[in-house]
């Protein structure tokens, strides 16, 4: 690795973290405004044009306000959450590739520039790890934050984010199985070359998917760890300013990340595996465009889910996770083994 | 492949970096005006009564034991997933049995009641 490629990886690294926050941004802003239309209000439209300098409003708000650290707080842990919580957040974007990979030259040398950070061949157990460990942010700042609400909401949190990441562990495997596969850009060139993207092979699967992606993000109707009529804020309780504007960030890129996640696995990621059978492969900047227009239809998907239906209840939260989805993904799983079986050879 | 994990730890460090940074400019930018009690913890407005770390169900525990049981059979799922295509076929029966093997600790853990919520 020489300078220029290590330059060129620390540019990327900056260019996910700045897309990243950008995207955090203008994803509350989304939220907001889609929220007040399906509620038949305006929502923010005073700051710049259409209230599109609302996010960077909030922002320098959320700066200058006050941190305040509530007595008998396990002081250590309680600045450390919000900090878990963040990283592990942007990391699990690592592996998303966002275009076809392109040759440039510089100072003579030819050179590939793949839009994508780490190309892992277990890619796909990456990602499943890093947004598994998300849990220990909440966990950790409930417990840290000598409050009853908070204890409880950390608590709910660990055991809805585990029961819910096991459905959609199984329920990915079924993708690995027919890709055959760990890594992301093996499971889009396979969609490719078939010309089908994922979704139309397993149906089951993805459905399973995108119910657990929103409880792994904590998003209505799944939002126990800080149900505002329970709980008061749950786990973030006593964070206030930048600490909580953190866990706030943590939760819209990891909508963002799940969102990437469900685009790459099922919708074919940054192509168009119907159209390109016809159009042959598309430019890099159509790829980027292809793959945002995926996130952000995913990223509306999941206002316009919390806008719609109201929270569950605990139990039957749980029992939903443990005795339907569960079930359903090892079934779907023996299911679609058995016909690889049958049908591979 | 090595070199990943190299582009990964410095995304690491750089995502680090953002909270960090975050956190120290709102302590250089935000007011410190402490009292006892904006400090004390909330509940409900009122004056905090007991101890925060209270008795919570006993349920959470069991979910969290049957969980560390199917992840790790879960795990085993996923090189199976990766060559089952270049397997001969008994390895869809032992797959089966294993899955079947699973589904009975479900159905046991159902009937069992560990999975009620109580």
């Amino acid at each position: 690795m020489d300078a220029i490629e290590l330059g060129i990886v620390a540019l990327k690294c900056l260019v996910i973290v700045a897309v990243l926050l950008t995207g955090f941004a203008y994803t509350t802003f989304l939220e907001r405004k889609v929220i007040a239309r399906m509620q038949q209000r305006l929502g923010p439209n005073r700051a710049g044009p259409f209230g599109l300098l609302q996010p960077a409003a909030d922002g320098v708000k959320l700066i200058f306000k006050e941190n305040i650290t509530p007595v008998g707080v396990d002081r250590f842990v309680y600045f450390l959450a919000p900090i878990v919580s963040m990283v592990v957040a942007i990391m699990a974007f690592a592996v998303m590739p966002v275009a076809d990979p392109i040759t440039v030259t510089i100072g003579g040398q030819v050179r590939e520039i793949r839009f994508q950070l780490a190309d892992f061949n277990v890619a796909l157990l990456y990602v499943l790890g890093i947004t598994s460990l998300a849990v220990y942010g909440l966990v950790l700042a409930g417990w840290a934050s000598n409050n009853k609400f908070a204890l409880i909401g950390g608590l709910r949190s660990a055991a809805q984010m585990v029961s819910y990441e096991l459905a959609m562990g199984v329920a990915l495997v079924s993708v690995v199985l027919v890709v055959g596969s760990l890594s992301m850009n093996d499971i889009v060139d396979w969609q490719v070359a078939k010309g089908l993207p994922l979704i139309v092979l397993q149906p089951v699967a993805f459905g399973i998917y995108a119910i657990t992606a929103i409880a792994e993000t904590n998003r209505a109707p799944f939002d126990f760890p800080e149900a505002e009529q329970e709980l008061v804020a749950g786990y973030h309780t006593e964070y206030t300013g930048m600490r909580f504007a953190l866990f706030f960030m943590a939760e819209y890129i990891n909508m963002i990340t799940v969102s990437g996640l469900a685009a790459t696995l099922f919708l074919g990621g940054h192509h168009l595996p119907f159209v390109e059978r016809f159009t042959g492969n598309l430019p890099w900047f159509v790829d980027i465009g292809v793959f945002l227009a995926k996130v952000i239809l995913a990223l509306f998907l999941f206002i316009w889910i919390r806008a719609t239906i109201p929270r569950l209840r605990y139990d039957r939260l749980m029992a939903f996770g443990w005795k339907v989805l569960l079930p359903i993904s090892l079934a779907n799983l023996a299911l679609t083994a058995v016909v690889i079986a049958f049908l591979a050879r | 492949m090595g070199e990943n994990w190299a582009f990964v730890a410095i995304l690491t460090v750089i995502a680090l970096t953002i909270p960090i940074l975050g956190i120290l400019a709102a302590m250089v930018l935000a007011p410190k005006r402490p009292g006892t009690i904006k400090n004390s913890t909330y509940e409900c407005g009122l004056e905090t009564v007991g101890d925060a770390w209270v008795q919570f169900k006993v349920q959470y525990y069991l979910y969290a034991l049957i969980f560390v049981l199917f992840d790790v059979e879960t795990v085993f799922l996923y090189p199976w997933a990766v060559a089952y295509q270049s397997l001969p076929l008994l390895a869809l029966f032992e797959m089966i049995i294993f899955l079947l093997i699973l589904g009975i600790g479900l159905v046991y853990a159902w009937r069992k009641g560990a999975l009620e919520w109580i």
